[in-house]
């Protein structure tokens, strides 16, 4: 296990050195996108519209967070994962148009983009399911918001952040998937289960 | 101050401690369960939830985003004054939490899909009542995330498997549940009654304290049976692989009909909140999970 301390833009000879099981930190921009707002930026792409924000090199947050406004500005006040699987029918298309390095949930994504994820170079950081505070401590400025059209949890927002994480990268750049792993051991597991509790599968 | 006032109050406060401070026994387990933890990727992931804890301990700030459903526990004394106002105390009190805490919105319309924006709607925050002896009214405050709630099951097993089919059951719920509900989870396993019998009996075993086994022995052995089981599963916190899966396995049992074995698992995530007080008919409000001010 290594520990990782990256700088967005991220490039994709810096993302490469890492490996399942390995932890990153992230400093400079990430942006939330959930289910609505996924949907919109493939359809702003097929369109040739241009993205509010270019995402080259950072790091997208599978987050609906609780914001409010203090003095006109907007504050981050907790801001866990949400569950990733939801947007597996976008990411792939997601991480090859706008190149995104880093993708960040709970639960862990599928094959299709463990695949693009190996093909264009990105990983996917676990970030720890509930623990809202420890990331919007790590959110040090609210640096814009587009979409709020969508609704505060489904808009995008652009967090400066510092030493956000840990992330746990649970898939690497190499086809490697942690939780696929981790659901076949579970599988094994399950037959000493049974036998133990002489249960008939 | 009068009776509704108390009540509301000392609720309000339950809601607060609970959103805020994990109780002592969940802590525990969760420190024990980092000290414990074999896999790199688990132990970063239950370093990551005690630090949580921490800032939210710190800053006064809810552990996590979704500040749950509101569920109560109204254990009522028959001479308890003012019974007839506890609920709209509760509705109150739920309300002001949601400004004050704050909580996020999280009771909607599923015919519409509107949020009330309060926590309050039709049959929300849920109470769940109880009559007792005595002039005290003992009140518990559970709020239940939603992740850890979709993963809930019940079943009709069949009665000829006995508690074999129970096993299988839960064992094949854990795996199911996977990554979903946020482990380590508390299980909250409940057997006969019916299907409705048993999701109460089961969500209610989730306020029972970590530290304390069914009073049943052999229900007791059950639970631990059932407790190493879900933890050799691997599926580890935050479902990245490891030893702690459940902090706990709490079985309760209704008697059943001799044709049917109704059955449900309830997951509550890592951040199980609950909060109670006694609140006696003098006014006096002794909070008995949280010592910490609010």
């Amino acid at each position: 296990m290594t520990v990782y301390h990256l700088k967005t833009p991220i490039s994709e000879e810096e993302i490469r050195k890492l490996k399942v099981n390995d932890v990153l930190y992230i400093t400079g921009t990430i942006v939330t996108a959930r289910d609505q707002a996924h949907r919109r930026a493939l359809e702003y792409f097929k369109e040739g519209k241009r993205l509010p924000v270019n995402l080259e090199g950072l790091a997208v947050f599978h987050c609906g967070p609780v914001v409010k406004k203090e003095d006109e500005k907007w504050v981050a006040v907790a801001a866990g994962p949400t569950t990733s699987t939801r947007m597996d029918i976008f990411e792939d298309e997601f991480i090859k148009n706008f190149k995104v390095r880093v993708v960040i949930g709970k639960g862990g994504m599928g094959k299709r983009t463990t695949d693009a994820m190996a093909k264009y170079g990105a990983v996917y950081g676990a970030f720890t399911g509930g623990a809202a505070i420890l990331a919007a401590k790590a959110i040090k400025n609210v640096k814009g918001v587009e979409w709020l059209d969508l609704g505060t949890p489904e808009a995008l927002w652009i967090f400066e952040v510092e030493d956000f994480g840990p992330l746990a990268v649970a898939i690497d750049s190499h086809g490697n998937n942690l939780f696929t792993d981790v659901a076949k051991s579970v599988e094994e597991n399950r037959k000493r289960i049974y036998q133990k509790l002489g249960l008939q599968p | 101050m009068e009776n509704a006032k108390i009540v509301e109050n000392a609720a309000f406060n339950l809601i607060k401690q609970a959103v805020i401070y994990l109780p002592k026994d969940v802590k525990q387990a969760l420190e024990k369960a980092y000290m414990e933890e074999t896999s790199e990727a688990g132990k970063t992931q239950l370093k990551a939830i005690l630090d949580n804890i921490e800032l939210a301990e710190k800053y006064q700030s809810p552990i996590c985003q979704d500040t749950g459903t509101i569920i109560f526990y109204a254990r009522a004394g028959a001479n308890f004054k003012n019974l007839d106002k506890v609920e709209e105390a509760l509705t109150n009190a739920t309300r002001r939490a949601t400004k004050e805490v704050p909580l996020r919105p999280n009771a909607v319309d599923p015919f519409t899909q509107k949020n009330s924006g309060d926590n309050t709607g039709r049959f929300i925050p849920y109470i769940n009542w109880e009559i007792a002896t005595g002039d005290t009214l003992e009140l518990t405050v559970m709020t239940k995330g939603g992740g850890s709630e979709n993963v809930c099951v019940t079943g009709t097993l069949v009665p000829g498997e006995g508690i074999n089919g129970l096993k299988k059951f839960v064992i094949e719920a854990v795996i199911k549940a996977g990554a979903q509900p946020c482990p380590p989870t508390i299980l909250g396993i409940a057997m006969g009654g019916g299907v409705d019998i048993a999701m109460k009996l089961a969500k209610k075993a989730l306020l029972r304290p970590l530290n304390e086994p069914n009073p049943n022995p052999e229900i007791a052995k059950l639970e631990k049976e059932l407790f190493e089981a879900a933890n050799m599963t691997g599926i580890g916190p935050m479902g990245l692989g490891g030893r702690t899966t459940v902090l706990g396995v709490h079985v309760e049992y209704a008697f059943r009909h001799p044709a049917s074995f109704p059955a449900a698992v309830a997951f509550n995530c890592w951040a199980a909140r609950r909060a109670a007080a006694r609140i006696h008919t003098d006014g006096t409000v002794e909070y008995l999970t949280h010592k910490e001010k609010v």
